[in-house]
């Protein structure tokens, strides 16, 4: 039906070098599995180094003096930290598990175009090498902040052509390219390979949330990759895209900047939107709720985010009625979004719960989106923008999401289907530690920026006024407890990967073509490709997903 | 739906509307001082988005918990809960509902929005056209947004929008990297200090000298980007005597930090004496932390990188 590539690759391939060798995961594989591990360890070596970079920033703001590091050290690591975890981090670990199991969902034997895969794969490396070889060039990494807005970022003190922001915008491009091969790639694969049976209405919440995100991405980063080159070739060559001085117009490039990156939050959100959406079903043993809507809103949620960027520049010097249209614009998120947070509450409402690590981060991650979800809708209101514009408010509202809700989420997901990649079950008690940790240490950070940014706290200060002192100690301290947090969960991941109990084929009794193959599956996945028969959410109804043969 | 839940429903969501509407009074303790009619306006609206939060917070989490707490699975109970998939009615009410509010929220902003006659950038373009031609959105608050009990000797600034008798004070803002200047065309004099007189409509002329930076005082709850090479025309109302202070709030490079001064309001006679006392006094050097900063060995643990140097620090009449 609409499988069309899989049927020739079947059949006798033989089974190729077993799974337990570590060496694959360092060399060009094209199995998408290998490629998913790989996404997703690179991307934590990353958080950690960008967890690094927000360790020293809570470390000079537990003072209001500038006194750890030089103001100059301190804007290179906030524009680093923004950098790593953006670039590094939630974006290549939702490209890993999508990577991972949108093939396994769908019931193809691997990504439409594997070779295509693992090149945008190794894109990631070299632009993370590149970004952390900024830190030896003179005059150090780029300092202008993750925007990196015009002219600050035209600025180049040392006078050197090879400088910190050059090597920046280089990776960001680096980063660009390779996420527009993962998002041509995912769209393919999706349309095309899903196996016979499988019907739109019939593929995992998931699959539809990576389609969602990845046709942002298909619209979206050709225009941050283009404002990044117009920004390079300024920088470089001596063009005048941005520079004032020369009549260009610096706001031009926050248009060209934001009509990506806002997309990309929700390119970044989404598949947690879908992690949500497998998990609470299997840890209620209810079918999802309101299956056709939740889908669908994935959609709008994608359509509605191509037109709100301008909600980053209300005292940019917009003129007003796009201040208005975009106020508009930006509260309608918050229909689609609503409908999926109804819909989780209602499957979780009146379900058989059992709290495992995973439902345990679902849960938790929910409620802290929840709560980032209101104070979204306060900023998307222009009168109250102006004030917090640039705040602190805005800081703890995105972090909120970015830490609270997707790292929290990709934590579910890592725990959820850490028996499924490895086969080996992960330690509860050292999972739920994590969890407490990181929920505990989520609220003390980042609560703490809601009240100084309605002070009036500004975001990227080196210093701030001594009346700020109490809640930056807090949420310090918060920051710290989130460093702590990691280390149980390293251990346990390097733990149970080594010693830990070998996994069933579905630990979770969960419903889903990934959880009829072996822990962890074999190399082409499907010995022979499943015909699907049911939706994919067929708790408590006891039917059969796939045809029997 | 039986009566006794019915009755059930309705008694938790008059708690929630009381606890929310508890919160929403809440709120405007958060926030600075309200020294400009501008802040009352942003802090009802804040107030208000806040109470409507707290309710949708407040349930949906509320619910949640709730079954985390009463729906757990027995230990060994591997059954599966009831098959229910959706149900059309719920689900067209928790898309229709938000669908209002979002009008609501909406709208109430935008009345706010106007309310404020915030300058966007079109009239920031208009700075040379006469007073006369100015655009509706730059009149002054009018009674009913609750500033006429805040400030009783209004009475300077006209609540007519149409009319050409407001009394603007015209003050010229000069940013640049780190420094703010003030001049005051009328007397011709300067000042690292920001003084103005209360109850005034205060018109800014700004303009930046080399990078963007923004103009904020979160007391008066207002914000306006400054952009190299565009004259930024800026307005608000300061209603509360004492002192505030200033930042700039788009990231300016190195010093961004110490980009700070001083507000002062104060009443027309204080500002027109000190008006006069600083244009007696000769221009000089003002302190510039940025500068002092540049020219000392960075004291911190970890040193810094070669930096953009500050530009130089400002020769003014009056300076703190």
């Amino acid at each position: 039906m609409t499988n069309i590539s899989v049927e020739d690759i079947t059949g006798d391939a033989p089974q190729q070098e077993p799974r337990t060798d570590w060496k694959q995961y360092f060399s060009f594989s094209t199995d998408h599995k290998v490629i998913g591990i790989q996404y997703i360890v690179t991307a934590f070596i990353l958080f950690l180094v960008g967890g690094i970079f927000a360790m020293i920033i809570r470390g000079e703001l537990i003072t209001p003096e500038s006194d750890l590091v030089d103001r100059s050290v301190y804007n290179a690591m906030f524009t680093m930290h923004g950098t790593v975890m953006l670039f590094g981090w939630t974006f290549p670990i939702l490209t890993g598990f999508a990577n991972y199991f949108v093939p396994l969902m769908i019931g193809a034997r691997d990504m439409a175009f594997p070779r295509l895969n693992a090149v945008a794969f190794w894109m990631i490396p070299i632009a993370a090498i590149l970004l952390m070889a900024s830190f030896f060039v003179p005059g150090g990494p780029a300092q202008a902040g993750w925007w990196s807005y015009p002219p600050v970022s035209l600025q180049n003190p040392t006078g050197n052509l090879i400088n910190g922001e050059v090597i920046w915008l280089l990776a960001v491009a680096i980063s660009g390219v390779s996420s527009i091969m993962g998002a041509i790639n995912f769209v393919t694969t999706i349309v095309k390979m899903r196996a016979p049976g499988m019907t739109f209405f019939r593929t995992p919440i998931f699959v539809w949330n990576v389609f969602s995100a990845q046709i942002i991405q298909l619209f979206g980063l050709p225009v941050l990759t283009a404002g990044a080159v117009m920004l390079l070739l300024d920088l470089t060559v001596g063009t005048s895209f941005f520079d004032p001085t020369k009549g260009g117009d610096p706001v031009l490039f926050q248009h060209f900047f934001w009509f990506y990156s806002h997309p990309a939050v929700y390119v970044i959100i989404l598949p947690v939107f879908g992690v949500f959406s497998e998990i609470f079903p299997v840890f209620a043993r209810k079918p999802l709720f309101g299956y056709k809507i939740v889908a669908i809103s994935s959609l709008l949620i994608a359509g509605v985010s191509g037109i709100v960027w301008v909600h980053h520049l209300y005292v940019s010097g917009t003129p007003g009625w796009m201040r208005l249209f975009f106020m508009l614009t930006t509260m309608f998120v918050s229909v689609p979004t609503g409908i999926k947070v109804f819909a989780w509450t209602a499957t979780i409402w009146g379900g058989k719960l059992r709290f495992d690590t995973p439902m345990l981060f679902a849960f938790g991650a929910l409620i802290l989106f929840v709560f980032a979800g209101i104070t979204g809708i306060t900023l998307s209101s222009v009168p109250i923008d102006v004030h917090v514009n640039n705040t602190y408010y805005v800081v703890g509202h995105f972090h909120y999401v970015l830490y609270g809700t997707v790292t929290m989420g990709m934590f579910a997901a890592i725990y959820f289907w850490f028996p499924k990649m490895t086969g080996r079950m992960y330690y509860e008690g050292l999972g739920k530690l994590h969890f407490w940790l990181a929920f505990i240490g989520t609220n003390l950070n980042f609560f703490p920026m809601h009240p100084l940014g309605l002070q009036g706290m500004l975001r990227r200060v080196s210093s701030y006024a001594p009346e700020y002192e109490f809640w930056n100690i807090i949420a310090s301290i918060g920051g710290f407890l989130l460093g702590v947090s990691t280390l149980p969960f390293i251990l346990n991941m390097i733990g149970s990967w080594i010693h830990g109990e070998q996994a069933p084929k579905n630990p979770w009794r969960a419903i889903g073509l990934e959880w009829l193959v072996a822990s962890p599956p074999p190399v082409e996945n499907f010995e022979e490709i499943p015909v699907v028969v049911s939706e994919p959410y067929g708790y408590g109804k006891s039917e059969p997903l796939v045809a029997e043969h | 739906m039986k009566i006794r839940n019915i009755l059930i429903l309705s008694a938790i969501a008059i708690l929630l509307a009381a606890v929310s509407l508890w919160i929403g009074q809440w709120t405007y303790s958060w926030m600075p001082p309200q020294a400009a009619a501008e802040s009352h306006l942003v802090d009802k609206l804040f107030s208000f988005l806040i109470t409507l939060g707290a309710f949708i917070f407040l349930g949906v989490t509320g619910t949640l918990i709730y079954s985390a707490i009463f729906h757990r699975a027995e230990q060994y109970d591997t059954s599966d809960g009831p098959p229910i998939e959706g149900n059309i009615t719920l689900e067209i009410v928790w898309t229709a509902i938000p669908v209002l509010l979002v009008f609501w929220i909406a709208t109430y902003s935008y009345q706010i929005y106007e309310q404020m006659g915030i300058q966007g950038p079109m009239e920031a373009m208009h700075i040379h056209i006469p007073i006369g031609m100015r655009s509706a959105s730059a009149a002054p608050i009018n009674g009913d947004a609750g500033i006429v009990s805040a400030s009783p000797t209004s009475s300077i600034v006209s609540t007519d929008a149409t009319s050409n008798v407001i009394a603007f004070e015209d003050i010229e803002v000069n940013a640049k990297q780190w420094a703010w200047v003030f001049r005051y065309p009328e007397k011709g004099i300067t000042s690292t200090e920001l003084h103005l007189p209360v109850n005034h409509r205060i018109r800014l002329a700004m303009q930046s000298e080399d990078v963007l930076h923004g103009f904020y005082i979160p007391a008066f709850r207002v914000k306006q980007d400054i952009i190299p090479n565009r004259n930024i025309d800026f307005e608000f109302t300061p209603i509360r005597i004492g002192k505030y202070e200033l930042t700039d709030s788009e990231f300016s490079g190195t010093y961004f930090a110490t980009m700070r001064a001083n507000v002062v309001v104060e009443s027309p006679e204080d500002y027109k004496k000190w008006l006069a006392e600083a244009a007696n006094r000769k221009p000089c050097t003002a302190n510039n932390q940025a500068a002092s900063e540049y020219a000392q060995e960075s004291k911190e643990l970890i040193k810094g990188w070669v930096t953009v140097a500050p530009a130089q620090a400002p020769v003014v009449n009056y300076s703190n």
